[in-house]
């Protein structure tokens, strides 16, 4: 049944969907979830503090970002960005950004916002008394935060930070709407280019499963390991 | 002032006594708290202090003071506001009228440097609140590092040398949670130290603790009032009153009812109220 299929063609290709397509996937995964988590954990200190207008403004771009559809907020910053830059900057043309910077910025602001409610949850369950043994010891708000609340919330919601990376992992692949070409998008190409749909989209599925199994697995494995002792 | 016998130190608490070798290194001279003179100098007056929670009055005129090297025991029933008035003191709760003066600095006063006052008064929990991310030597120097600036060096220094004082050298690299609530508690207590506060504060430094763990916390107190510190404790142990109080403040529905001299407070408390707390907690 399956001599119709020819999986030569992923053996052959493996170089260019690895050192192209997954490099592209793995970066813009990896720094769109660091930034976002900072950006995220800011947002969080925002939401929490008690000042009036940081807090609304806070919790209208969380619920705003978590309310549109991903594609739709790419196609949203592609498209705005060079305007708001040639603003920002006084141009008078719109600046040219390029995809992958377009990208990048799309999918920080949209996973901070998610990454946001998982280190507001991580810092609401730090308890109160910690904060106070903080101030009495002289600490100030960013003193106690970087050295008291922070480093537990983060610890306790790393799993959950982590899960969130690894549907970042798979959601990067909607960058195909910006003729980008991640892990997904070279497989594709390759595929329409040999007329090998099904065997490309197999191992595409395949070795998106694997890669997140593992990490799921990974993540369960960190959880022991980073947990506080109580 | 107080003429109770010395208690015999346990091994297992082998407080210094005051005179530690002299430190070259910035840090306090001499002894490892401030050697207590009592000079009469007032180290903490409150001031005809109210605070409201929405419509209920918590605190009402509450006006008391605590002198230099003084141990002023708080006591009374729970929900009497003792434990919101010794947090009044640096400022950890807010209070809205009348006046705290620490070490001549007004707690209720915009110009203040909130986080300057709280480093010099050191505050001990009834929940210990150790960091539990951090091994014992960092809960030691962080806020030394962070707040007072000290170098690494100097703060691990000052650190170890208070928990050998409360009997925990060997504890060193663990955290928290590896910890009994008692040995915890003497951490938190030396961690307090560690920052030179001119006034130790206690928040029912035992009451979170099991039976036989009271006694190690306690003997660390008993030895830092003998050497002098300025101490304000709120707590239910009446046999750490008797041993090392110069006064006691009875507090009842958010008032200072009574304000005496251990031995009339023990003696012939005169409100009816002290006299009933004092049968109910000293039956047993």
């Amino acid at each position: 049944m399956l001599s119709n299929f020819d999986f030569s063609v992923i053996v052959s290709s493996l170089p260019y969907l690895f050192g192209q397509g997954m490099v592209f996937t793995v970066s813009l995964t990896a720094m769109a979830a660091g930034m976002g988590i900072v950006l995220g954990t800011l947002i969080a200190m925002a939401r929490l503090s008690g000042v009036p207008g940081l807090k609304h403004i806070a919790k209208v771009y969380v619920e705003l970002m978590r309310s549109l559809p991903l594609v739709l907020v790419i196609f949203w910053f592609y498209f705005l960005v060079p305007y708001i830059g040639a603003y920002v900057t006084g141009a008078s043309n719109p600046i040219q950004v390029g995809a992958f910077p377009s990208a990048l910025i799309t999918f920080t602001l949209f996973e901070a916002a998610y990454f946001s409610e998982i280190m507001r949850a991580g810092i609401q369950s730090i308890p109160k008394g910690q904060t106070a043994a903080a101030s009495a010891l002289g600490m100030n708000y960013w003193q106690a935060m970087q050295n008291v609340v922070l480093p537990q919330a983060f610890r306790n919601m790393l799993p959950l930070l982590l899960t969130q990376t690894i549907v970042l992992f798979q959601d990067t692949s909607l960058v195909y709407v910006l003729s980008l070409t991640d892990f997904l998008g070279a497989a594709s190409k390759v595929a329409q280019r040999d007329g090998r749909l099904v065997e490309m989209y197999l191992f595409a599925a395949v070795v998106y499963f694997a890669i997140c199994l593992t990490a799921s697995f990974l993540v369960r494995r960190l959880q022991a390991r980073v947990a506080i002792i109580r | 002032m107080t003429s109770t016998p010395m208690p015999a130190p346990t091994p297992s608490n082998p407080v210094a006594p005051a005179g530690q070798a002299p430190t070259d290194d910035g840090l306090q001279q001499g002894s490892l708290i401030q050697p207590g003179t009592r000079t009469g100098e007032t180290m903490i007056a409150i001031d005809n202090v109210s605070k409201w929670y929405g419509d209920f009055q918590v605190l009402t005129n509450c006006t008391t003071s605590v002198s230099k090297g003084e141990v002023v025991v708080v006591c009374g029933p729970s929900g009497s506001g003792k434990s919101t008035l010794i947090k009044t003191v640096n400022a950890l709760e807010p209070f809205q009228k009348g006046q705290i003066t620490v070490a001549g600095t007004k707690v209720l006063d915009k110009s203040t440097n909130l986080p300057k006052l709280r480093s010099r008064v050191g505050m001990v929990f009834q929940h210990f609140e150790l960091f539990p991310h951090l091994t014992i030597t960092d809960n030691l120097t962080i806020a030394q590092r962070k707040v007072l600036k000290r170098s690494g060096e100097d703060a691990k220094k000052r650190g170890l040398d208070l928990l050998a004082r409360v009997g925990l050298s060997a504890h060193a690299h663990k955290f928290p949670g590896q910890l009994s609530g008692g040995q915890q508690q003497r951490v938190a207590i030396a961690r307090a130290l560690a920052m030179n506060p001119v006034v130790m504060l206690f928040d029912e430094p035992t009451s979170a603790l099991d039976p036989e763990m009271v006694g190690e916390v306690l003997d660390v107190m008993v030895e830092l009032a003998k050497e002098g510190m300025t101490m304000m404790v709120v707590t239910h142990e009446m046999g750490f009153a008797r041993k090392v109080a110069d006064r006691v403040i009875f507090m009842d529905r958010g008032e200072i009812v009574e304000d005496a001299q251990k031995e009339d407070f023990f003696g012939k408390p005169r409100s009816e109220r002290a006299q009933t707390f004092l049968s109910k907690i000293l039956q047993h």
